[in-house]
């Protein structure tokens, strides 16, 4: 079952049990487990509103779950102090979705910011260290570049570059692929594959772009609904993909989200409050 | 009408839970802010955080100035102009300056440039941080170690607490100025010739420490009530749009009430 290239039996670096989160009354994640090898690129995948958002946030300690645990690097999150967390974020890098540059820095402070904050390095060594962060993301050209200046792809690029300036083991990207061309999209895949091959860093990718998806991953999970549906290799979401619909309700629903069909589990479900019964409820309440 | 009754004991009950929880949650960010100040301090990284603080400070304060000075120099001349008919029925003209100078160093001086501030610091203060939650700033520097509390809030508290009562320094002398220009060109020389004898007659060191006590007190509540609605920003530009409407709204509600308690509390020991 493991992928070659995936160390299964190595210990995880982000290991997720049973977590549920809710907001007010709403259970938006329920039960989840999840583990991260080193070295792998895990693509976490849903539809919109199933969660995987809510599932990164929880990982990198944005939010606290409501009930069980979330260990990164053997330290579960929910039970440490503010400086222990600090402590745990130094380990990894976040891409988020806009690339959440800060708009009154240039690219190259931005890149500059967690090195001069969080290391003693001398300003000589901290711009030498920005310019062969951003060399790594093709984005030298740019460093004294404001965010508002550059293009949606680089904003992403020049996060990356951030989020690797201090050589984190875990990378989380965000929905990496969101509102940019296919071709931009392609170039930001080869660098994140680039990246976990040349620094040997976990990523963690939420996304719902199947293409990308299938590009990058050495293993995928299919989230819904706020359940984790399935977890496995690449090859095996790929042979749902391109198989025959099996009866079995679970993996339809995962082939249609894979093959992004307009008929399936998922749009039945989604017809499946009935508009005669509303129509007639709204009828009796007059 | 029973219902009405029960509902309207109920709204009272419900905003009066609401604003505990608000002076709650600003109690919380003070007790943040100081925790963090404190660390800041004590940091190798001092040097940088006190250049983080003069930005603001530049920001805050160093912009507002003639706006300050413009606003407070016309409440001199307003003032002046509006004693002298009631004074002058007692032949009283001449202690103009000493009622500018009280009204002023006490109250007008503080308060107006709080007002001023508001719109100046408060409102963009919000407006920045808003913009900074919804475009996942904030959430990423939590991610990279950083805290919003520590970073951002922590120079915009004290720089605007710094600046109020500097500012406020300057709005005295403008007050004073502006009855004294109003007295030199309309009100004659029976009230020129005496102003700044009788002004500085009637002042006490205590008129100016206790209005530059409000004017700290002011500050940190317009830069504390504009972080808070700031960082609690959620959907999108119109969230942002709302929270600056609301810091100018509480800040000044808050400058008011806090300028009525300040007042009692003075005039109860004799300040």
């Amino acid at each position: 079952m493991p992928d070659s290239a995936v160390k299964t039996d190595a210990e995880p670096v982000v290991k997720v049990r049973n977590l549920v989160k809710r907001f007010e009354d709403r259970v938006v994640l329920d039960g989840v487990n999840l583990d991260v090898y080193p070295g792998e690129m895990l693509v976490v995948m849903g539809g919109s509103g199933c969660g995987k958002s809510t599932l990164l946030r929880n990982m990198i300690g944005s939010i606290l779950p409501d009930e069980g645990s979330i260990d990164v690097f053997g330290r579960d999150l929910t039970e440490l102090t503010d400086d222990e967390l600090d402590a745990v974020r130094k380990r990894f890098g976040v891409l988020f979705q806009s690339g959440a540059l800060f708009n009154s820095m240039t690219v190259g402070e931005n890149v500059a910011l967690p090195l001069r904050e969080h290391t003693r390095l001398d300003a000589n060594t901290i711009e030498i260290m920005v310019k062969i962060k951003l060399e790594l993301v093709g984005l030298r050209q740019a460093e004294n570049l404001m965010p508002a200046q550059i293009s949606g792809g680089m904003k992403k690029r020049a996060g990356l570059a951030r989020a690797i300036s201090l050589d984190p083991e875990i990378l989380f990207y965000d929905e990496p692929s969101a509102g940019l061309d296919p071709v931009t999209s392609a170039e930001i895949d080869q660098l994140m594959m680039d990246l976990a091959r040349k620094l040997g860093v976990a990523s963690v990718v939420v996304t719902h772009e199947m293409d990308s998806a299938f590009r990058i991953a050495d293993r995928m999970a299919m989230l819904d609904k706020g359940v984790m549906l399935k977890i496995g290799t690449r090859a095996q979401f790929d042979a749902i993909r391109s198989g025959q619909p099996t009866g079995d309700e679970q993996t339809d629903l995962i082939r249609q989200f894979l093959r992004g069909d307009s008929e399936g589990p998922i749009t039945k479900r989604r017809l499946s409050t009935s508009f005669e019964v509303d129509i007639l409820k709204a009828a009796e309440g007059r | 009408m029973a219902g009405g009754g029960r509902n309207f004991v109920e709204s009272i009950g419900s905003s009066a839970m609401g604003t505990v929880r608000y002076l709650g949650g600003l109690a919380l960010l003070v007790g943040q802010t100081c925790y963090w100040a404190a660390r800041n301090i004590a940091s190798r990284k001092a040097l940088s955080h006190l250049h983080a603080m003069s930005i603001q400070m530049v920001r805050v304060g160093v912009r507002s100035v003639p706006v300050v000075v413009l606003v407070q120099v016309f409440i001199g001349v307003i003032l002046a102009l509006q004693m002298y008919p009631p004074l002058k029925d007692f032949e009283q003209q001449a202690t103009i300056a000493n009622i500018v100078g009280v009204a002023g160093f006490r109250m007008l001086g503080p308060i107006i440039t709080a007002v001023v501030l508001t719109g100046f610091a408060g409102a963009s203060i919000a407006a920045e941080m808003g913009t900074m939650v919804v475009a996942e700033e904030i959430e990423a520097m939590q991610a990279m170690a950083l805290d919003p509390i520590r970073y951002l809030v922590v120079p915009r508290v004290v720089a605007t607490v710094v600046m109020m009562v500097m500012l406020s320094v300057i709005a005295d002398l403008m007050i004073a100025l502006g009855g004294y220009i109003t007295s030199s060109l309309v009100l004659g020389p029976e009230v020129y010739m005496v102003y700044w004898a009788k002004m500085q007659d009637q002042l006490k060191y205590r008129d100016f420490y206790t209005g530059l006590i409000q004017a700290g007190v002011f500050g940190l509540l317009i830069s504390l009530i504009a972080c808070r609605e700031g960082l609690k920003v959620s959907g999108g530009a119109e969230g942002v749009g709302r929270a600056t409407t609301m810091t100018v709204v509480y800040s000044i509600f808050a400058i008011i009430i806090s300028a009525c308690l300040f007042t009692m509390i003075f005039y109860a020991f004799k300040l």
